[in-house]
């Protein structure tokens, strides 16, 4: 075998035929750029979401991510990938947020969730991704299930806030599995989302503890809980799910069972493989 | 909004670092670099390589595009298809029978995990593509489940991939691509295609799932191909 020049996509189109470089349309930006931190917003206990302000940025899907390097002093860096919660802006208008959920032990998310100064700058690329992304245009009108475990509620809020900006009323129904009520992310955007009776649904459950008045015990999300909430297999939806990676496998293998066609169920995990 | 930060102070000793530019524990940042204020990092590995951008992960993280499919090596076949057409098939228990190798590797995943060490059973590529009559230079591999990832047949030869059947002792896992998976532990872990089924050859590449969405052709964790253009 001779070693094939595979690094350059000159390579993968020979001259005549139409590109293959369907990449290209989802192409990252090489290199990094420079953004500003603007502001920041305490969403629990343990979240803070970062506005940041990219000069120049291109325009993102929700559901889309991005990556962020840190600097030390002495040269050391570290990167990492954070879900955009912002919906889409136009190209160029250059604000978008991230949410940080911070990880115990962990060497970024301490940091940007409790340190991180406002002012400071941070290096940046993106957006990245063009698999976990809904597009209030390009899909709309195919039901969706969106299906969020912990902070995997971030992409899925950026598809939520997608939708509301756009004007658009596909049906869409969220499930949000979280610890307690103290862990929530959004909880009054969520409400008001819902409260447009525009067709967006919200449900909220408790995995850990509940307020006295809860009637639904703390528990994981049951199957016959995914059927009432969801929508039918029959109707075709669009389903994505996001979060740790038990709860990911547990509720993709619930939702294939209920028969809706693996094809239509976009996964996302982050986490630990032990949840 | 580059002034906003002053430059690393000294930057790093060149001497320590090697021809691509980075060190055991992350990419060294020359002068001029955009510090993080507050930011120290961990305490740096000893003792072990990291490509640039990596961390080590002492777990087995599970990322997959899509629900986990339930393959069983009853039914389960492999199969490489030539640029000609022609097939060749094996299934669980042929390829049981084929010489089993135990690599214990590295592995990189693109999203900066990496994981030292990992002990694996299978068969080598080379055993299985031996026969194989091709000229082609690139590989389209498959999975159960519709996964797609496009790898130069010159990565997969020599020593260099396997269809992997146990991690760590054990029969892999179906979150890890079990009952078997491809291993290609020098390239970042996407390639490394879980629940695979499938090898077609062809003389011009082309790009599989992820590589359709952005992922590098190659995959290269020691020249930090992660997207296209890298």
């Amino acid at each position: 075998m001779t070693g094939p020049a595979v690094t350059g996509p000159a390579v993968t189109a020979p001259a005549g035929e139409p590109s293959a470089r369907l990449g290209e349309r989802y192409a990252v930006r090489s290199g990094w750029q420079v953004a500003t931190l603007v502001e920041r917003r305490t969403e629990s206990s343990s979240a803070v979401t970062l506005a940041l302000d990219v000069p120049g940025w291109p325009g993102h899907q929700a559901g889309q991510h991005l990556d962020l390097r840190l600097t030390a002093p002495d040269g050391y860096t570290a990167e990492r990938s954070y879900s955009l919660a912002s919906g889409p802006t136009a190209t160029g208008a250059g604000r978008v947020e991230v949410t940080v959920q911070r990880v115990r032990d962990g060497e970024v998310s301490p940091y940007l969730v409790d340190d991180f100064p406002p002012g400071s700058a941070i290096e940046v690329r993106g957006p990245i991704g063009g698999w976990f992304v809904w597009d209030p245009v390009a899909d709309a009108g195919t039901p969706v299930l969106l299906l969020a475990g912990g902070s995997g509620l971030v992409p899925v809020m950026s598809m939520a806030r997608a939708r509301r900006d756009a004007g658009d009323r596909t049906p869409v129904r969220l499930i949000y599995s979280v610890r307690t009520a103290e862990d929530q992310l959004y909880p009054d955007e969520l409400e008001a989302l819902a409260a447009r009776a525009d067709g967006f649904e919200a449900r909220t459950i408790f995995t850990r503890a509940v307020s006295l008045t809860e009637l639904r015990g703390p528990r994981r999300l049951t199957a016959s809980e995914l059927a009432t909430w969801g929508w039918p297999p029959e109707l075709e939806p669009r389903v994505y799910v996001c979060g740790p990676t038990g709860f990911v496998e547990a509720v993709s293998r619930m939702i294939v069972a209920q028969g809706h066609d693996p094809a239509r169920v976009r996964t996302e995990r982050f986490g630990p493989a032990a949840d | 909004m580059t002034s906003a930060t002053p430059p690393a102070p000294g930057g790093p000793d060149s001497a320590g670092f090697d021809a691509a530019g980075f060190d055991s524990a992350g990419l060294a940042r020359g002068p001029g670099a955009t510090l993080t204020p507050g930011f120290r990092g961990r305490a740096r590995p000893e003792g072990v390589t990291l490509p640039a951008g990596q961390y080590a992960e002492s777990g087995f993280p599970v990322l997959s595009a899509g629900p986990t499919p339930n393959v069983s090596s009853t039914t389960w076949s492999f199969t490489v298809t030539n640029e000609a057409g022609v097939t060749k098939s094996w299934t669980w228990a042929e390829l049981m029978a084929l010489p089993q190798d135990e690599p214990t590797v590295d592995i990189h995943c693109v999203t900066r995990w990496s994981k030292f060490g990992t002990r694996w059973r299978g068969v080598s590529l080379d055993v299985l593509l031996a026969e194989v009559e091709s000229t082609a230079d690139f590989a389209m591999v498959g999975s159960y489940g519709g996964y797609t990832t496009n790898l130069p047949v010159a990565d997969l030869l020599g020593g260099k991939a396997w269809i992997a059947h146990t991690f760590d002792g054990a029969p892999l896992h179906a979150e890890h691509g079990g009952p078997a998976r491809l291993l290609v532990p020098h390239l970042y872990f996407w390639k490394s295609a879980k629940w695979v089924r499938s090898l077609t050859l062809m003389p011009v590449d082309r790009p599989g799932f992820w590589e359709k969405l952005g992922y590098h052709d190659l995959g290269d964790p020691w020249r930090e191909q992660r997207y296209q253009g890298d």
